[in-house]
């Protein structure tokens, strides 16, 4: 190993034990882990599956704002309350350092979610913790989902964005 | 015959036999010691970010926070890390070969450059608020110009760095110094160098342009397209530290007990795996993002069969490398039962027991937890949260900083020919640091996936007086303890290593010829057979019943990470 090897290594065959473990691994990542990725699309129900559309972070402000006027049915802490009907679609905008607007939504119902920011990088999470969406500046997604349990979700802020990025919290309340 | 070979320059180790020369030798030592420099920044640094989270902002306030992660994050993951493997480079190429280093002034203009790259982007860190970037310093935050000048400096200079020992590796085999076939050692660091060499130049067409509009002379860049470049440099670089850390497990298997590969072919082609497919994996970075963005398609062969054939020469190693242990040991007359080979290790060697905890860590915690975050799906419930911190502390933590520290124990006595001081500790620090930062990586994963804890945040506790703040519930309070002690523990490990490495490097005694061979001499006569017949080497039994432990506990754990998912908001359906 740390002087050089005789010419005909190349040559040398492998041992039982380690063809053994060759297969092994090989069956583990190469067919088995390679495989359930793809499977996970047919089976699994959580998929990042979802339209993306670049879009000029005033336009998709001026989106979200008719949407929250829309459907507004409350306000906290100065961010308003939307409660959008099961099916339609919902708009979420993360800027520094706050998430607009707050959704009610109705447990078990699928939405269209569209997110961006307008800013900087930002990140969705959710506690109690469901899952994790990279957001940018100047690019939409639309993704469905279905808050299938009742509670109060915070948003939380999971990218760096700044220095007030710990103070960006937003909320999501799921009605049972 | 001394005189002779000190007049050409170099000096015949009296425990190796092999030369040594003197440029090279005073080159390792420089780089060496700057890397030790930069760790203890990093350690600091690693301290306060701890307390943070531990203990709250009333101990370190959320700003401070972002300015000392974004110190420890440059330090130990570019700066401590990168300089080492440089010093590593030197040794492999002009050491293990025997052969003088060419170009010697091109390698001090490279190591000036990384010096005043880390100085610029350390002290651009500390001087203004602005600058608290993160590794991950995403466009379009910007930062002042020296920011992103003194990666770019450092880039450069370790760009030159790999040109002198592509060089001398070169000069070595045209002067027939070398055969043909490399040792496995130079081999395995130079597909490090390789990967390096591209790493390095994505890193450059990320932080040139990000520099440039710094200054105003671009007017603005795709923040979707620079996140992707970054991580075309961010993830390789992580895989230059991995080929660095199986090129040290591999030399530290042989210095220590003697190992000798189970197969040659095999562990070259396993480190061809690296080469051919792992800076793939830096797709894996953007799995949370919409499939409309970045197809269902190109993640899956990208993140999928391409780095999973990385991730087979992994595997490959992990029994390879333990392989080589055991037949070590075995030729050295540990032969009998299973496991006798493993409790008849030198454990009081600080260097086997770093080689061995950084071999079980990384696999256990740091590999699998990797390639299971790195699947499209269950990246979803990891992304950004502590997770991510737990998995990296397991792989350039607990694996590659570990294994580097294992072979300082022989740098210190070979390279800088002194006695390492304070013994004892030297015997408890692999133990102190593996530990306690094991501890903080499962605390870590726990804390991420299950209760999704984010990385990068200042203040989880009040949420910087945020009205929509909402506390944890106690059981998280009780894994950030967990994560907290471990921490310290860390930081404890690794203020012992940069205390005895000091200690040793200023007060050591200087050791003769005589006491280098009295002292430090290799394990056994094992003229390595090696690719001799595979018939003549023992069979590693031992090793191939703990690899179908970790086989079994691979499996578990990625079905685990769905079935934690499965349970979440249904998503994309």
């Amino acid at each position: 190993m740390v002087t050089a090897p005789e010419r005909v290594w190349w040559r040398v065959p492998v041992s039982r034990a380690e063809m053994v473990w060759i297969v092994l691994a090989f069956l583990l990542v190469m067919v088995f882990f390679s495989l359930w990725m793809a499977l996970w699309h047919g089976i699994g129900r959580q998929n990042a599956t979802g339209a993306a559309y670049k879009v000029a972070p005033q336009t998709y402000r001026e989106e979200v704002f008719a949407f929250a006027r829309q459907w507004k049915v409350g306000e906290e802490n100065g961010i308003p309350v939307v409660a959008p009907p099961p099916g339609s679609h919902v708009y979420l905008l993360a800027q520094r350092f706050s998430w607009y607007p707050i959704l009610k939504l109705k447990a078990g119902e699928t939405y269209h979610l569209h997110m961006a920011s307008t800013d900087v990088l930002h990140g969705f999470s959710l506690s109690p913790h469901q899952w994790a969406i990279q957001l940018y500046p100047g690019y939409e997604w639309v993704m469905s989902f279905t808050p299938d349990k009742p509670g109060t979700y915070h948003i939380i802020c999971n990218d760096f964005c700044g220095l007030g990025h710990q103070t960006m919290l937003g909320k999501i309340i799921v009605e049972g | 015959m001394a005189s002779a070979s000190a007049s050409a320059g170099y000096r015949v180790c009296p425990v190796t036999g092999l030369k040594v020369f003197l440029p090279t030798e005073r080159l390792i030592q420089a780089v060496a010691v700057s890397a030790v420099v930069a760790l203890l920044i990093g350690g600091i640094a690693a301290l306060f970010v701890v307390l943070n989270r531990w203990l709250g902002p009333d101990v370190v306030a959320p700003s401070r926070f972002y300015m000392w992660i974004a110190l420890h994050g440059w330090n130990m993951l570019v700066f401590w890390i990168v300089l080492f493997e440089v010093a590593l480079l030197y040794f492999a190429s002009s050491v293990l070969l025997s052969t003088r280093l060419v170009w010697p002034r091109l390698a001090w203009v490279s190591l000036g450059l990384m010096v005043v790259g880390v100085a610029l982007t350390d002290v651009a860190v500390v001087r203004t608020p602005q600058n608290y970037l993160s590794f991950q310093p995403y466009v379009p935050l910007q930062g002042t110009p020296d920011f992103y000048l003194g990666p770019i400096l450092f880039t450069v200079g370790s760009l030159s760095a790999l040109a002198v020992f592509f060089a001398t590796i070169y000069t070595a085999q045209k002067e027939k110094v070398v055969g043909r076939s490399l040792p496995l050692v130079v081999y395995g660091a130079a597909v490090a160098a390789i990967i390096a060499v591209a790493t390095l130049v994505v890193g450059a067409m990320a932080f040139i342009p990000a520099f440039l509009w710094s200054l105003g002379l671009v007017g603005s860049v795709d923040a979707f397209w620079w996140k992707l470049t970054y991580w075309g440099f961010g993830h390789p670089a992580q895989q230059i530290n991995l080929a660095a850390m199986i090129t040290v497990w591999y030399f530290l298997a042989y210095i220590t007990v003697g190992g000798v590969t189970p197969s040659e072919k095999v562990s070259r082609l396993a480190f061809v795996c690296y080469l051919v497919a792992i800076n793939l994996g830096s797709a894996h970075h953007l799995q949370t993002e919409a499939s409309g963005a970045l197809s269902v398609p190109w993640k899956w062969i990208n993140t999928g069969y391409l780095v999973h054939l990385a991730v087979l020469g992994s595997m490959i190693h992990a029994f390879a490398v333990p392989a080589a242990i055991e037949i070590g040991q075995r030729l050295r007359g540990h032969g009998q039962g299973w496991f006798r080979w493993l409790i008849k290790a030198p454990w009081g060697n600080p260097a086997f027991s770093s080689l061995v905890l950084s071999i079980a860590l990384f696999g256990f915690l740091g590999g699998t937890s990797g390639v299971i975050y790195g699947t499209e799906q269950p990246n979803l419930l990891w992304h950004n949260t502590l997770a991510v911190v737990g998995h990296f502390k397991g792989t350039v933590v607990l694996g590659t900083t570990l294994a580097f520290m294992g072979v300082t124990w022989y740098v210190l006595p070979l390279i800088f020919r002194r006695q390492v001081v304070g013994r004892p500790l030297a015997v408890v620090q692999p133990w102190l640091f593996g530990v306690g930062m094991a501890l903080l990586a499962v605390a870590f994963m726990k804390l991420g996936v299950a209760d999704g804890v984010p990385r990068k945040q200042g203040d989880i506790f009040l949420f910087g007086g945020s009205a929509f703040a909402f506390p944890y519930p106690a059981h998280v309070w009780a894994w950030m303890a967990v994560a907290g002690i471990g921490g310290l523990l860390g930081v404890l490990g690794g203020a012992i290593f940069v205390g005895l490495v000091v200690g040793t490097v200023l007060m050591g005694k200087r050791l003769s010829e005589a006491e280098l061979k009295g002292g430090y001499g290799l394990p056994g006569a094992v003229p390595a057979p090696v690719g001799g017949a595979v018939h003549s080497l023992p069979v590693p039994k031992g090793t191939l019943v703990l690899t179908i432990i970790f086989w079994l506990f691979f499996l578990a754990m990625y079905l685990r990470a769905f079935a934690q998912l499965s349970s979440t908001w249904p998503l994309g359906h």
